[in-house]
């Protein structure tokens, strides 16, 4: 009979791979590197202009010189490629390399190669239809991976309210944050304290069992924590406004990053 | 589900992002207006736990596995409002922290599974759970049918947008510029995983945390929650801008003509109602004849107060504020039944909603 561990055993390593994830991030993001040295806001002001400069790209080869801008980026940021390709580009090509393969014969136009086995015609539009989905998704996603790499959340946070967005919103984000990790800490120990304590491996309608019953103990448990993180709020004096300390300062080069990163994007909107 | 970057044109996301943000504000404020300092840490702990739940990839009936959006639980326990802000806070986090799912497309996200997945799974449980007990085996199935079909709206919703990209935004050469298929492929193609291990996994987790819910924490299920400190607000403006409504509506009077489109069957046999057509249609003449369809249909249902006055009224004006007062009556009759059956008092006693 197949094991079925390895179903929950998956869960724990997808809950310890995130925890890891997160942990590389800190690192990467106290390094000396060059986005690292960019005053948050203007980072991420900057990441997203040259985010919606990807997706209105109209060109394959402007939408190339992207990409290839933001692996400079990494180079100059001490990102190790090999993180981003673990991360970032093979996770993309796969899944967005999945959906955009049918493309390939399934958008009509000028028929270049015909596959031998099949008798399929790949067009024109369909190859470059598929190198748009995926140069576009590698782009984005690294831009962004970029930004979450170099910046400590917290930052990130701050940076989003002095961009005008709402006070609760942040704070719920930043509080979010935080407790994702203690509930991935919590749902590991009941999924190890419940497999220390099973010989046999549990079926499939026994392991979905476990996981729901593991599911409604940790709703359980947020809704308790929530009460008691209220009552923890209102003794240190929370009375519904939340005030951020905003101690960021904008030198030249993070306007002129901007600057740059706003030509960008204009530029991928003009060229047709 | 998570639509990434670059499968939705600008313009798309511009407008999801539109149609996501009166949904987010009114939400801030009803939660604010009734949570208030508690707003903070219980939706920052919903959020926590929404995610989490994105993570569980559960074995599935039939041997796949699946993961749920929790939409529905939390529609369920928290309310459709409060569900709007926790799943959109925890796909945001999705996007900008884990990569899963985009910056730009956050809008259409939100709008699909926090937004319309949230409200369909919200109305389809009240509706299919109606007045039972929160510890009834009936809310097990209403949530596990209303997590199926949560998670089916937002898909189909999810499909339409890819559809309708190649649609609108291709270059000269006709290559498609975001996602490349049409909407006869990419409704049958995402449905297919949606209404199979996607859905059922939904399904299954929603039934389930409820049915655990109805053992350890039946409260959860509603009908226990205390009276919300803020007092309901009467809307008594509202009844008189009615009344006012009601009694003004022989204005219609005094308006010319007839409202295109709005012909009976003997119009096209009448010279002058003919014309009346041929002028308000840019000068295109009307059919000799009613098309076969509009008179046989014409036939079918006789008003019982035709044109606002019925036949024993010599007033016509008295027969329009008569008229006003029957259908406003009708309308108010069936939202009390339909309140009778589908509401119930949970509605006016849990502080999320």
């Amino acid at each position: 009979m197949k094991p079925r561990h390895g179903l929950l055993a998956g869960l724990a390593r997808h809950f310890v791979e995130e925890l890891a994830d997160s942990l590389e991030a800190e690192q990467l993001a106290a390094r000396a590197g060059f986005l690292q040295a960019l005053d948050p806001r203007a980072k991420l002001l900057a990441i997203i202009l040259l985010i919606v400069g990807a997706s209105t790209a109209r060109l394959l080869l402007p939408l190339a010189g992207l990409f290839v801008l933001a692996v400079v980026l990494s180079l100059l940021s001490q990102i190790p490629l090999a993180s981003l390709v673990r991360r970032v580009w093979l996770v993309v090509a796969l899944f967005t390399g999945l959906i955009a393969l049918p493309a390939l014969v399934l958008v009509p136009g000028e028929v270049i190669v015909t596959l031998p086995w099949c008798g399929l015609g790949v067009s024109r539009q369909g190859l470059r239809s598929a190198a748009f989905l995926i140069g576009r998704g590698e782009t984005c996603v690294t831009l962004v991976s970029l930004l979450v790499m170099t910046t400590p959340w917290q930052q990130v946070l701050k940076a989003m309210r002095s961009l005008g967005v709402p006070v609760v919103v942040v704070a719920m984000l930043g509080m979010t944050q935080r407790y994702i990790f203690l509930l991935v800490q919590l749902a590991l120990q009941m999924f190890e304290a419940r497999r220390s304590r099973v010989i046999i491996a549990p079926d499939a309608a026994a392991t979905r069992r476990m996981a729901l019953a593991m599911l409604g103990v940790l709703l359980g448990k947020s809704l308790q924590l929530a009460s008691e993180v209220h009552q923890a709020m209102l003794a240190r004096g929370y009375r519904g406004e939340v005030c951020l300390l905003d101690e960021f300062q904008m030198c030249w080069c993070d306007w002129l990053v901007l600057l740059l990163a706003l030509a960008v994007c204009v530029v991928m909107v003009l060229l047709k | 589900m998570h639509i990434p970057d670059g499968y939705l044109s600008p313009t798309s996301c511009a407008i999801a992002y539109g149609v996501a943000l009166p949904f987010w504000l009114i939400a801030c404020r009803r939660l604010k207006r009734r949570l208030h300092t508690r707003l903070l840490p219980h939706l920052a702990l919903f959020s926590a736990f929404c995610f989490v739940l994105m993570m569980f990839n559960l074995p599935l009936p039939g041997g796949t596995t699946g993961h749920a959006v929790g939409m529905a639980i939390a529609a369920i326990v928290l309310g459709p409002w409060a569900a709007v802000l926790a799943v959109s806070v925890a796909l945001l986090i999705q996007a900008v922290f884990f990569g899963d799912g985009g910056i730009t497309t956050l809008g259409a996200n939100c709008l699909n599974m926090a937004i319309v997945g949230s409200f369909v799974a919200y109305g389809s449980y009240r509706l299919l759970a109606g007045r039972s007990a929160p510890d009834a085996l009936r809310r097990v199935f209403a949530a596990g049918i209303a997590g199926y079909l949560g998670i089916n709206a937002s898909a189909l919703l999810a499909a339409i947008e890819f559809g309708i990209q190649p649609l609108f935004f291709h270059d000269a050469t006709g290559t498609p510029l975001y996602a490349p298929y049409p909407l006869s492929v990419a409704v049958p193609a995402m449905m297919i995983g949606h209404l199979g291990p996607a859905g059922i996994a939904e399904l299954v987790v929603s039934a389930g945390l409820v049915a655990y819910l109805r053992r350890s924490s039946p409260e959860l299920l509603g009908g226990m929650h205390p009276e919300p400190a803020v007092a309901r607000k009467t809307p008594r403006g509202l009844w008189y801008a009615l009344a006012v409504l009601m009694i003004a509506s022989p204005l219609g009077l005094v308006a010319a003509g007839t409202a295109w489109g709005e012909w009976g069957a003997d119009a096209f046999q009448d010279a002058a109602a003919r014309q009346a057509i041929r002028h308000a249609s840019a000068n295109i003449a009307p059919p000799s004849q009613a098309p076969a369809g509009l008179a046989r249909l014409a036939e079918f249902w006789t008003a019982p107060l035709p044109d606002y006055a019925p036949a024993f009224m010599h007033s016509e004006t008295f027969g329009y504020v008569l008229s006003a007062f029957v259908g406003v009556g009708i309308i108010l009759l069936a939202y009390l039944l339909i309140s009778r059956f589908v509401g119930g008092p949970r509605r006016a006693l849990d502080p999320y909603r």
